[in-house]
C-alpha cells in the first residue's frame, strides 16, 4: 500500500520533485523534534505519575501489612521500600528501575510487575490487532462505497447506523453483544472469558471474538465518517473530474485514483481509532474479563495496588504517545504539501 | 446559551451571522436551535433522549416500590407486581430503573458545564493570547491529552477514593483540552476578523475582547456542548458500571448493569432495562448534537 501511494501521479509528486532538495533537511529536522518532544512528555508523564503516587493519602507499607501489624514491622517495612528517604531520590530510584525495566513489585503479593503485566499488556495488543485488522479494510470500503453515491440509499442507510452507533457507551454495546450472541438470543461464544491472571489468549482465541466485535462496533461507524468526509472531498477535486472524463471509473477510479489521496487522512483516522482502542480496552476488557491490561488496571484501581496502577498508566500512555508521534511523522512524510505548511 | 451582548458596529459582519444566511435575521441567538429544530435528526433525537429525561427527573415518583426493598425471589421474571422482573437480590428492576438515571444524567450535566466553559475560557485565551502565551496553554493541555479518558480517571480515582464530586471534576478535566482545541481553531478566525480589531484599538480590555469573540463562535460552542454532553453521559455511567460511581444499594443504571450482568441468561430484563436507558440517552444526544453540527453548517437548509 506504501508503495502505491508513493507513486501516485498526482500534483503530489511534483512538489515533491521541487522540494526534493529541502526532504533531507527538513525530515530528519522533524523527526528529531518530535522525538525530542516525545522523550520530553515521556519524562514530564514518569514525574506525574510518580508525584499522583505520592499524593496517596495514607501509608503505603501499612496497607501492605494491614492495621494489625505493630509500628515497628511498618518502620521495617518503610525503610525496606525505600519510603523514608527523600522525595527525590525516591524518584530517581524509581525512574533508574523503569529505564531498566524494572517496574517494582506488586504492593499485594510482592510479584515483580514486569512478571504480572507483560502477558497482560500483550493480550490487549492483541485485542487491538485484530480489531485494527478488521474494522479498518471494512471501513475503508464501506466508505468508498458510500462515497461513490453521496446521497444514495447505501449511503444514508450507513449514515443513520453508523450516527446511533457513534453514540453508544462502550459497556452498553459490549452487554448488546453479550446478549445477542452469548446468551439471551443465540449462544454462540462464552460471554466472558476464563482466562485468569496472566494467560495468554492465543491459547483460546474464541474469548478474542466478542470483545473485538464490540470494539469493532464502535470504531467502524467513527472511522467510516471520517474516510467517507475526505474520499468525498477527493472525488469532487479536479483531477477526479478530469480521470472521469479521461473515461476512468467504478472501483478503478476509486482504489487507483482516489484512495492514495484519501491516504493521509485516513491514516490520521486510524490512529485516532487506534488511540481510542488504548483507552476503550479499559470498559470492554471489564464487561468480557478479557485478561488484558485494562481489566489489570480496573482490578489494580480496586486493590489500590499502586506499582501496579503506575506501570500500567505509564504503559498506556507511553503506547498513546508514540502512536500519535508515529501517525505525525508518517502523515508528513505521505503529504509533502505538509512539509513546507507547517515550517 | 451564551448571552451574545455584541459591542460590534455590525454584527451581520461576524461568521456566525454569514453561517446562518438570511433565515437568521430576527434573534439571532435562538436562529442556530431554530434551524437545528429542522432537521430531522434533532426531532428524532429528541424523541429518543426527553423521555428518558423525564424518566430521570420524576421517576422516583413513580416508582411502584422502594428501589431497595425485597420484592420476590432473585431473578425472577416479569410478572404482574413487577413488569419488569427482579434483579440480583429480588428487587423491582422497574423501581430500580426509574431511579437510576438521576445522578448520571445530573454528574454528566454538572461536569460538561465545567468542563466546556473551562476549556472554552482557554481556547478564546490561547486564540487571543500573543504566541508564546497561546503555545504554553496548548502544550500543557496536549500533556492531558496522553492519558486516555478511563486512565486518567482511574489514576486520580485510585488516589483519592471515588466520591461524585471527584466524578465531575475529573470528568470536566478530560474535556477541557478537546474543547480547548476546538473553540481556539473557531476564536482564531473571529480575531482576525475587523471588529476584534476595531474593539482592541479603542482599548478594549482583554474579557471585552474575548466576550465578543464568545458572541460569534456560539454555534461551534453548542454543537461541543452536545458532544461532550454525550460523552459525559457514557463515561459517568461507564464509571459507576465500573465500580467507582455510585455504590452498590443505591439505584444507578450503571450499578445495575454490572450487578445484574451475571443473570443475563435468567432474567435479561434486569441488565437490558438500565442498558436501553443509558442507549436512548446517549442515541439521543448524540442526535440532537447532529443536528446542531448540521443546522450550524448549512444554516437550517438540509
Amino acid at each position: 500500500m506504501a508503495s502505491r501511494i508513493m507513486s501516485v501521479t498526482t500534483a503530489d509528486q511534483v512538489a515533491v520533485a521541487s522540494s526534493r532538495q529541502a526532504r533531507l533537511g527538513v525530515i530528519p529536522r522533524m523527526l528529531l523534534g518530535r522525538l525530542v518532544w516525545l522523550v520530553a512528555t515521556l519524562w514530564l508523564i514518569s514525574v506525574l505519575v510518580f508525584l499522583a503516587t505520592q499524593a496517596l493519602p495514607g501509608d503505603p507499607a501499612r496497607a501492605i501489612l494491614g492495621i494489625t501489624a505493630t509500628p515497628e514491622r511498618v518502620e521495617v517495612l518503610r525503610r525496606q521500600l525505600g519510603l523514608d528517604r527523600p522525595l527525590i531520590e525516591q524518584y530517581g530510584s524509581w525512574l533508574g528501575g523503569l529505564v531498566r525495566g524494572d517496574l517494582g513489585e506488586s504492593a499485594l503479593n510482592g510479584i515483580p510487575v514486569t512478571e504480572l503485566i507483560s502477558a497482560r499488556v500483550a493480550n490487549s495488543i492483541w485485542l487491538m490487532l485484530v480489531v485494527s485488522a478488521v474494522s479498518v479494510p471494512l471501513s475503508v470500503a464501506l466508505a468508498l462505497t458510500a462515497a461513490r453515491r453521496e446521497g444514495g440509499l447505501l449511503d444514508r442507510s450507513i449514515n443513520v447506523v453508523s450516527m446511533a452507533l457513534a453514540a453508544l457507551p462502550e459497556f452498553v454495546a459490549g452487554i448488546a453483544v453479550v446478549a445477542l450472541l452469548a446468551t439471551s438470543v443465540f449462544q454462540w461464544f462464552p460471554a466472558v472469558s476464563v482466562l485468569y491472571g496472566s494467560t495468554s489468549v492465543l491459547s483460546t482465541p474464541k474469548v478474542l471474538v466478542l470483545p473485538a466485535l464490540t470494539l469493532t462496533v464502535l470504531v467502524v461507524p467513527y472511522l467510516l465518517r471520517l474516510i467517507r468526509a475526505s474520499a468525498i472531498e477527493v472525488l469532487e477535486s479536479e483531477y477526479i473530474r478530469a480521470a472521469t472524463l479521461r473515461g476512468v471509473r467504478g472501483w478503478r477510479l476509486l482504489v487507483r485514483h482516489a484512495l492514495p489521496n484519501v491516504a493521509p487522512p485516513m491514516l490520521q483516522a486510524i490512529v485516532l481509532v487506534v488511540v481510542y482502542l488504548v483507552g476503550g480496552v479499559v470498559i470492554v476488557e471489564t464487561v468480557f474479563n478479557y485478561p488484558g491490561m485494562g481489566l489489570a488496571l480496573v482490578e489494580a484501581v480496586r486493590q489500590r495496588d499502586l506499582p501496579i496502577i503506575q506501570a500500567l498508566v505509564l504503559v498506556i500512555a507511553g503506547l498513546y504517545l508514540v502512536l500519535t508521534a508515529a501517525a505525525d511523522v508518517l502523515t508528513v512524510i505521505l503529504t509533502p504539501k505538509m512539509r513546507t505548511a507547517r515550517r | 446559551m451564551t448571552a451574545t451582548n455584541l459591542v460590534v458596529p455590525d454584527p451581520v459582519a461576524g461568521p456566525v451571522a454569514g453561517q446562518m444566511g438570511e433565515a437568521a435575521d430576527p434573534p439571532l441567538r435562538f436562529a442556530l436551535l431554530r434551524n437545528a429544530l429542522g432537521v430531522r435528526r434533532t426531532v428524532v433525537g429528541l424523541l429518543l433522549l426527553s423521555p428518558m429525561v423525564v424518566i430521570a427527573v420524576i421517576g422516583p415518583w413513580l416508582a411502584p416500590h422502594d428501589p431497595r426493598e425485597f420484592v420476590d425471589v432473585p431473578f425472577s421474571g416479569s410478572a404482574a407486581g413487577h413488569w419488569l422482573g427482579t434483579d440480583v437480590t429480588g428487587r423491582d428492576v422497574l423501581s430500580r430503573m426509574l431511579e437510576g438515571g438521576r445522578m448520571t444524567l445530573l454528574v454528566a450535566l454538572a461536569a460538561t458545564v465545567i468542563g466546556v466553559a473551562l476549556g472554552t475560557f482557554l481556547g478564546l485565551a490561547a486564540a487571543l493570547a500573543r504566541s508564546w502565551g497561546d503555545g504554553a496553554i496548548m502544550r500543557s493541555l496536549d500533556l492531558l491529552l496522553a492519558f486516555p479518558q478511563y486512565v486518567l480517571v482511574l489514576l486520580v480515582v485510585a488516589m483519592i477514593g471515588a466520591s461524585t464530586w471527584l466524578t465531575v471534576v475529573l470528568v470536566a478535566v478530560v474535556w477541557t483540552t478537546p474543547v480547548a482545541k476546538v473553540m481556539r481553531a473557531a476564536a482564531l478566525g473571529v480575531a482576525q476578523q475587523d471588529f476584534v480589531r476595531y474593539s482592541r484599538s479603542l482599548g478594549a480590555g482583554r474579557l471585552h475582547v474575548m466576550r465578543d469573540v464568545l458572541g460569534n463562535v456560539t454555534a461551534p460552542l453548542s454543537v461541543e456542548f452536545g458532544l461532550r454532553l454525550t460523552y459525559s453521559i457514557a463515561l459517568v455511567a461507564g464509571l459507576s458500571f465500573l465500580g467507582f460511581g455510585p455504590q452498590p444499594p443505591t439505584p444507578d443504571w450503571g450499578v445495575m448493569i454490572a450487578e445484574n450482568q451475571g443473570g443475563l441468561r435468567v432474567q435479561a430484563l434486569a441488565t437490558l432495562a438500565p442498558v436501553a436507558c443509558i442507549a436512548l440517552l446517549a442515541i439521543g444526544a448524540n442526535l440532537v448534537t447532529e443536528g446542531l453540527a448540521r443546522a450550524a453548517a448549512t444554516g437550517g437548509d438540509a
